[in-house]
């Protein structure tokens, strides 16, 4: 056998068999469910009489509807009639199948990419999938993790499988490590600026290099969760200490005899030197600086020292349109600088960057520092209860409250703005979050994506700065 | 699922790279926790001009006379041409069945994003994938043409177009037989059942730990 990379290995390791369509089914070891995708599935199983073929295999918690303040109402809390009934269906949803839930009064609940690897519940090797794109976070600690459809969700509730073809092999090679104030972030929105949001369609990225070795594993998944942004259903990267020690003593991770079983196996998990890809990249990290996307998709980025592109300058007709209409809906003109592009709202969350190392990137910048007068709103968001009650123990609440920021319960926010945290058309947002789609935010908002310690120095001075100037 | 053999029907050109599942169907609609009723707000922040809402009807609406899918020549019109990337962003299937409610039985593009074109399968809207050159010469027909028709033949899988001329498209023979015939996907993995619950014994006993909840 030639030699494997980390894909080839999980993908054969849960290959049950082929069906006669020459698609493979392959055995999921865990599902996540939130309260948006999950409800039509249930139905569809319900409607055919279908049973949940591994209850224990599921894990839910609801996230994208869930408001940020009053928190303490539970589901008296949500004021939108719909977007309540949604939760109620998921809580009666996991009663009913006997699924374990961190409902919305839960102190564990929050961003199911969050809640995952906090609990241990996300293991080297596994498969996992959720009705949620950015389920390629998980990935992060070498399991095998994609987002699917809800026909999909129903499908690997009634038969543990997620029926597809096997993808391609990416390597995006990253030498060297990130400077000061440049982080995973920046990483990822390089990478995403280099090969294109389609640049990895088709492809199961894997992660490599002494940049990847030298990256926390809060780090490591805000780069696998915007592997998606590239076109890849899955990003990985191999197990190594840093992966087990982060995963020890979680509270679903396995403990005593069966943790050594793991360990054992778990690290093999990591591509053969030999192995070969069928498609490669390569970055050199310590030339990096801080990023900042300009358009409407995650692809128009460019670093914070840098101009908007000049769609006069573009390489055809087709390139140049496409410019201008996201220069246009940005309300931006070409060749402006990024430093000149005033902010009204800040957004600190997100299933890319809500986790405790975020959040003290943010505050260490934001520290003995104020808001600026400009902004109408800065919003802390973090991803679970847990990390929460984590940044409140470490003082970092009270330094986001005392510069002005709004410090707020776990959900997925104002990423998608599908609960009451949103932008009011024309806004600008400096965000953590991961698409800068039109009207991702609200209503014709504008989204600026950037790193946590970017959007702290942009909170901090009403406008885009290079936050490496600030530390 | 529907079956899908053969569709005629006037083209709507959706002339932009990397139409994201956003567009296609806005966040707002995704708090149904139906299967049906996305189709009234497909592209809703481009048809209309003022935001939409659940439960808001189409009559109550600020229409934007500007997008393609408002003009009277593509009303009814049943297969969307569009750019490369299409579908990227967000795994949400509603943006499926929002395209199928609308009436559109076909999408034909350069290249598709991963999981919407996984998604377009469990629905029976066909995604077709036909070389830039290609695309180009229909964008310019539909413009030059109004009324302008063209045949999707899957059992064939060829495009006709009203001149006779044909484009052959490529298609995994399987998920042109689901197709076809309508198959219930998750049916044909069910019928694997034994085989699957004796991988699953021999992965537990490799893997025991995945299994201890």
């Amino acid at each position: 056998m030639s030699a494997q990379t980390l894909y080839d290995k999980i993908w054969s390791a849960h290959a049950v068999g082929k069906r006669a369509d020459g698609q493979t089914m392959l055995y999921i070891d865990l599902q996540l469910l939130h309260e948006v995708t999950s409800p039509q599935a249930f139905a569809g199983l319900e409607l055919a009489g279908r049973n949940l073929w591994r209850v224990g295999a599921n894990l839910a918690t609801p996230d994208h509807n869930v408001p940020t303040d009053n928190r303490e109402l539970g589901l008296d809390g949500i004021v939108d009639a719909v977007a309540k009934q949604q939760v109620v269906t998921l809580d009666e949803n996991c009663r009913r199948y006997g699924i374990t839930q961190f409902d919305i009064l839960d102190r564990r609940q929050g961003i199911v990419h969050v809640v995952g690897p906090e609990q241990g519940a996300t293991q080297p090797g596994m498969t996992i999938v959720c009705g949620d794109s950015h389920t390629s976070t998980h990935g992060a600690f070498a399991a095998l993790a994609q987002g699917i459809g809800t026909s999909d969700v129903e499908h690997v509730m009634a038969t543990q499988c997620l029926v597809q073809s096997k993808a391609k092999n990416m390597r995006v090679q990253v030498d060297g490590a990130l400077r000061d104030g440049v982080t995973a972030k920046d990483l990822i929105l390089s990478i995403i600026g280099a090969i294109g949001t389609a640049g990895a369609t088709g492809h199961t990225i894997e992660y490599l290099g002494s940049g990847i070795t030298d990256l926390s594993m809060e780090g490591r998944m805000t780069l696998c969760n915007m592997s998606i942004e590239g076109g890849a259903r899955a990003g990985l990267v191999a197990v190594d200490d840093k992966t087990l020690e982060y995963l020890h003593g979680r509270p679903l991770a396995p403990r005593g005899e069966p943790w050594d079983l793991a360990h054992e196996y778990w690290v093999t998990l990591r591509s053969e030197a030999q192995a070969l890809f069928d498609s490669n990249f390569r970055i050199d990290a310590t030339s990096l600086i801080p990023q900042v996307t300009w358009g409407t998709s995650p692809e128009l980025v460019i670093g914070i020292d840098s101009a908007t592109p000049n769609p006069d300058r573009a390489g055809d007709e087709a390139e140049a349109q496409s410019l201008q209409l996201a220069l246009d809906y940005m309300g931006l003109v070409a060749d402006q600088p990024m430093v000149e592009i005033t902010l009204d709202r800040i957004f600190i969350g997100s299933c890319t960057n809500a986790r405790i190392e975020d959040l003290r990137g943010a505050a260490s910048v934001v520290k003995g520092r104020k808001v600026a007068r400009g902004i109408k709103q800065a919003l802390v968001v973090p991803g679970s209860g847990l990390v929460k009650a984590q940044a409140e123990a470490e003082g970092l609440a009270d330094v986001f409250l005392e510069a002005g920021f709004e410090w707020r319960a776990a959900g997925c926010s104002m990423c998608l703005a599908m609960n009451p945290d949103r932008l009011q058309p024309g806004e600008r947002c400096a965000s953590t979050s991961n698409r800068n789609f039109e009207g991702r935010q609200g209503h014709r908002g504008r989204t600026h994506l950037v790193s946590p310690m970017m959007a702290a120095a942009a909170a901090v001075q009403g406008y885009f700065v290079d936050v490496r100037g600030m530390l | 699922m529907k079956s899908f053999k053969r569709v005629t029907g006037i083209v709507a050109p959706l002339d932009r790279l990397n139409v994201d599942t956003d567009q296609i169907i806005p966040k707002q609609f995704l708090k149904s926790i139906e299967r049906t009723g996305f189709g009234d707000n497909l592209f809703d922040a481009w048809r209309f001009g003022d935001e939409g809402a659940i439960g808001k009807t189409p009559n109550e609406r600020r229409i934007n006379p500007d997008f393609v899918l408002n003009q009277p020549r593509y009303q009814d019109a049943g297969i969307l041409l569009t750019r490369g990337n299409f579908g990227c962003g967000s795994s949400r299937e509603h943006a499926v069945w929002s395209l199928l409610e609308f009436g559109f039985r076909c999408v034909i593009a350069p290249s598709f994003a991963d999981i919407f074109l996984s998604n377009c399968f469990k629905n029976g809207l066909l995604p077709i994938v036909l070389k830039e050159k290609t695309i180009d010469r229909l964008f310019e027909m539909i413009d030059a043409t109004p009324g302008f028709e063209i045949s999707v033949d899957l059992p064939a899988q060829e495009v006709r177009l009203p001149d006779g001329e044909r484009f052959e498209f490529a298609i995994d023979p399987f998920k042109k037989r689901t197709l076809l015939e309508g198959l219930d996907d998750i049916g044909l993995t069910m019928d694997h059942r034994e085989e699957i619950a004796a991988f699953e014994a021999k992965h537990r006993k490799r893997m025991p730990w995945v299994f201890t909840s």
